[in-house]
């Protein structure tokens, strides 16, 4: 019995051995995935997933997703994001909470992507700019909201949407402590 | 073929005319000396980037690509760094032992360096028990790595040098067995006229057929334990041992361990093509005359080049492929496996001789 396994345990390390030569091999020939930055800077695409810092996408309207809910400042674990809010009355007489400003500080950001988690409106995410460096880190602060943007108004919701449209109306009153 | 013995016997004439016999021995020992430390220098800095780069190619990158084209002169930079580098004195060592360490693995790299038949009648130390020799000067190297690690007075160094002196003791007698094995075929333990032969007769792995290709397989396992490179590169598991025996140099002292690294990677290549791949000897097949002819053009130190680059690149190969074994893993697979394995290939390839199943 013994025997037998020193034979059929030497021939398949043989034939392990084999197939891990063949690998290597393969990946001899393989285009290289090496980027070489400063010269191909112009090419140089970033994969998707990278995240490079916090931005805010507008529409061509220069209107954003966000509600000023504060989610956000609150998953922040470093405390690089800051949400400064008004009240706004609506036409209807209702009180509507707005963004003012969106603070994001790149220098204590972690990249841990908990805001974005966080984010009933998908109204933030990271880009893939990765040439972040600056002489000052003041300049580290950045105001992700455009000036003059306002949110986008949502279309008025058919049927199917009636239980999301309701969240988002109890949104602005639960974070209180904004 | 070119036999290179035209240009010594000229040079020897040369010198002789105007020198008493002595001296121009003396001079034909210096200059045979210049010679052979140039190319261990060239050789090294040759291997070196190869290795970089070839470790950079399976790994999917491009490995150094900054210092001249494609990074050719990276090795030199390195070079000059290590040169300029402070050798710095350790309080507590063997001061003597310390110091003597690397110049006897050095002089061991040299010694069986200088074996290597380079061209026909380009042979420095060429006499008839050349492989015997070759492994005697070889074994010196083990003392030295013992050596520093017993000096240098760290048990990091201590524990990489007992690893490696096992290792390379055990994996000499595979290496042994496989020599005998060839020896059997060739029925001489002369380096000149193993090439000879082979040049005559073709090359051995095709006489040999069965027992010479396991043999090669074999001996390039062993070779590769013998020069503590991946996968058997134990005494230097960085994650355990630091650097293992090297640990406590610096500067051209650990240069010279680096250095010596990459040569007996060449040499154990060398080895392998000249008793396994003809040496100096030309590509050819019997019957194709007009092929064998152009085949014979190619100059004889070309083909012996050729060959060892072919065999480092296959060490190389295995290097970057397989992940590092453990000691006792180490240990087993030479005394359970390949010793075993040689001393029936030794009886196949004697049954074989005499019964006249050579090619």
């Amino acid at each position: 019995m013994s025997n037998n396994n020193y034979f059929s345990g030497l021939f398949s390390g043989i034939k392990s051995l084999l197939v891990g030569l063949g690998v290597t091999m393969k990946e001899f020939f393989t285009r290289k995935i090496t980027e070489q930055y400063p010269e191909n800077r112009k090419e140089l695409k970033m994969f998707d997933r990278f995240r490079g810092r916090l931005v805010m996408p507008h529409n061509e309207n220069n209107e954003h997703k966000c509600i000023g809910c504060g989610l956000c400042q609150m998953a922040c674990p470093n405390g690089s994001i800051t949400v400064t809010t008004e009240m706004l009355d609506t036409e209807d007489g209702k009180k509507k909470r707005s963004l003012v400003k969106y603070e994001y500080d790149l220098g204590c950001c972690m990249f841990c992507e908990l805001c974005i988690t966080a984010c009933p409106q998908g109204a933030i995410e990271f880009c893939t700019d990765f040439e972040n460096a600056v002489f000052d880190r003041a300049k580290l602060v950045q105001q992700l909201n455009k000036p003059g943007s306002k949110v986008a108004e949502k279309k008025v919701a058919p049927k199917p949407e009636a239980a999301p449209a309701e969240k988002k109306e109890s949104n602005p009153e639960t974070p209180t402590t904004v | 073929m070119f036999d290179f013995t035209v240009v010594t016997n000229w040079i020897d004439a040369l010198l002789l005319s105007f020198l008493p016999g002595w001296a121009a021995t003396l001079v034909e020992c210096v200059l045979v000396a210049l010679a052979i430390i140039t190319l261990y220098a060239v050789f090294a800095i040759i291997l070196i980037y190869m290795e970089r780069k070839i470790c950079a190619f399976f790994q999917c990158r491009l490995g150094p690509n900054r210092v001249g084209k494609w990074g050719s002169i990276q090795v030199l930079a390195d070079v000059l760094k290590m040169l300029t580098k402070e050798i710095i004195d350790m309080k507590n060592v063997d001061r003597l032992l310390h110091k003597m360490a690397p110049f006897l693995v050095i002089v061991a790299s040299m010694l069986t360096f200088a074996c290597l038949p380079w061209n026909k009648g380009a042979e420095v130390l060429d006499f008839n028990i050349g492989i015997f020799f070759f492994l005697a000067a070889g074994s010196i190297g083990v003392v030295g790595i013992l050596l520093a690690g017993w000096s240098s007075n760290n048990k990091y160094a201590l524990i990489g040098a007992m690893r490696s002196g096992a290792q390379i003791i055990s994996y000499e007698v595979s290496i042994g067995l496989v020599m005998l094995t060839m020896i059997v075929l060739t029925g001489t333990m002369s380096f000149s006229e193993i090439c000879q032969q082979q040049a005559d007769l073709g090359w051995n792995i095709f006489r040999g057929h069965v027992p010479a290709v396991l043999a090669f397989i074999i001996y390039l396992i062993a070779g590769n334990a013998e020069c503590n490179r991946g996968p058997f590169d134990m005494p230097e598991a960085e994650s355990e041992l630091t650097a293992g025996y090297h640990v406590e140099y610096s500067g051209m002292h650990f240069g010279f361990y680096y250095l010596a690294e990459y040569l007996n990677l060449f040499i154990c290549a060398g080895i392998a093509s000249t008793i396994f791949l003809g040496g100096w000897a030309p590509f050819h097949v019997l019957g194709l005359d007009g092929f064998n002819h152009v085949m014979d053009y190619i100059p004889g130190a070309v083909w012996m080049i050729g060959k060892t680059f072919f065999v480092v690149f296959l060490l190389m190969w295995i290097r970057w492929t397989f992940p590092r074994l453990r000691i006792d893993q180490l240990l087993a697979l030479e005394w359970k496996y390949l010793m075993p394995m040689s001393l029936v290939l030794l009886v196949l390839m004697a049954v074989c001789v005499s019964l006249g199943l050579t090619l």
